[in-house]
């Protein structure tokens, strides 16, 4: 399948789903005012990707900021990891902080408590 | 004139205000320049963090949800959308104020979402917050629900609010939210 790559924008994140090389992130900030225009591209990719998926992914987030819609946005994707572990695959969801980023911690936390799918919060 | 307003604005330690229409483009300007001015003034991190993502919500806020004032003038009917939206340093904390107008038939709804969100306690606002993110669809307008919940959470302060009656159809909506400039 087609790898979705898009590059950063002062509103958008860095996107790199490339199940050739079996790498799955989103990091930088999401502040976009259209954030379903956006994340609808990711959403669509993980849909296909999810119909043969590889043994192990390990998606990997990784925020600098987002905003409330992008919030919705996230849990979408989310969901749709979710499925794929719920339908017997291997499935890790990687949430990386800032260290002194004490709310980017708790939101990881929100995500965690709202989700049945293996996912572990970093500090770095 | 020119210097009562320098002084008005400096005895209120305003360091940005903006009066007239709301564009995607001009959100991101002043986000932009805001940041530089914060990395700038050597402003500690987190509060950095704190005061950037206030500013995103409570602008994009006024992007997404003011209602443009209908008026007319000599060449018929126009679209009002300007709103004011004003940055402030204090001592103690930064402020973000927004003001814009609101129909008058979404008042209430609006001033008991801001008195429910300031009678939550942090524990409430992160059960609130979880609640909504988990189970309300998205708005037509693209938006979640959750702007005043994480406004409140990342402000850590009760956010102040106004309707000023103006007609029968609008009031205007101010809203001002504050981050401490001493974070744990």
């Amino acid at each position: 399948m087609r790898n979705l790559i898009i590059e950063p924008t002062s509103k958008t994140p860095k996107i790199i789903l490339n199940a050739d090389v079996n790498v799955f992130e989103i990091s930088g900030r999401s502040i976009p005012e259209d954030s379903v225009g956006f994340y609808r591209k990711v959403i669509d990719w993980i849909d296909d990707y999810s119909k043969n998926p590889n043994p192990k992914t390990n998606f990997k987030f990784q925020l600098e900021y987002f905003n409330t819609s992008s919030s919705k946005c996230l849990l979408d994707v989310f969901r749709r990891l979710e499925k794929m572990y719920k339908s017997g695959n291997q499935v890790e969801i990687t949430w990386c902080y800032d260290a002194d980023d004490e709310d980017m911690k708790e939101t990881g936390e929100d995500y965690k408590a709202l989700l049945e799918v293996p996912f572990e919060l970093v500090s770095i | 004139m020119t210097y009562s307003y320098f002084k008005n604005m400096q005895v209120n330690n305003v360091i940005f205000v903006y009066q007239g229409e709301v564009t995607a483009d001009l959100v991101s300007s002043i986000l932009q320049m805001m940041e530089n001015k914060l990395d700038g003034d050597g402003e500690d991190k987190k509060v950095k963090k704190k005061v950037f993502n206030v500013m995103v919500e409570c602008l994009q806020n006024v992007y997404h949800h003011l209602d443009a004032l209908e008026t007319s003038n000599v060449s018929g009917k126009i679209n009002d959308k300007r709103a004011l939206l004003m940055i402030g340093k204090e001592d103690t904390d930064y402020y973000v104020i927004t003001g814009n107008y609101i129909l008058n038939e979404r008042v209430n709804a609006v001033k008991e979402k801001l008195e429910r969100v300031n009678k939550c306690d942090k524990e409430e606002l992160k059960k609130l917050y979880q609640e909504i993110l988990s189970n309300e669809e998205m708005s037509d307008k693209g938006t979640a629900g959750l702007g005043m919940i994480d406004i409140a959470r990342k402000s850590g302060q009760k956010l102040g609010f106004d309707f000023h009656y103006v007609n029968e159809m609008y009031s205007f909506f101010s809203l001002e939210a504050k981050v401490s400039r001493v974070q744990p």
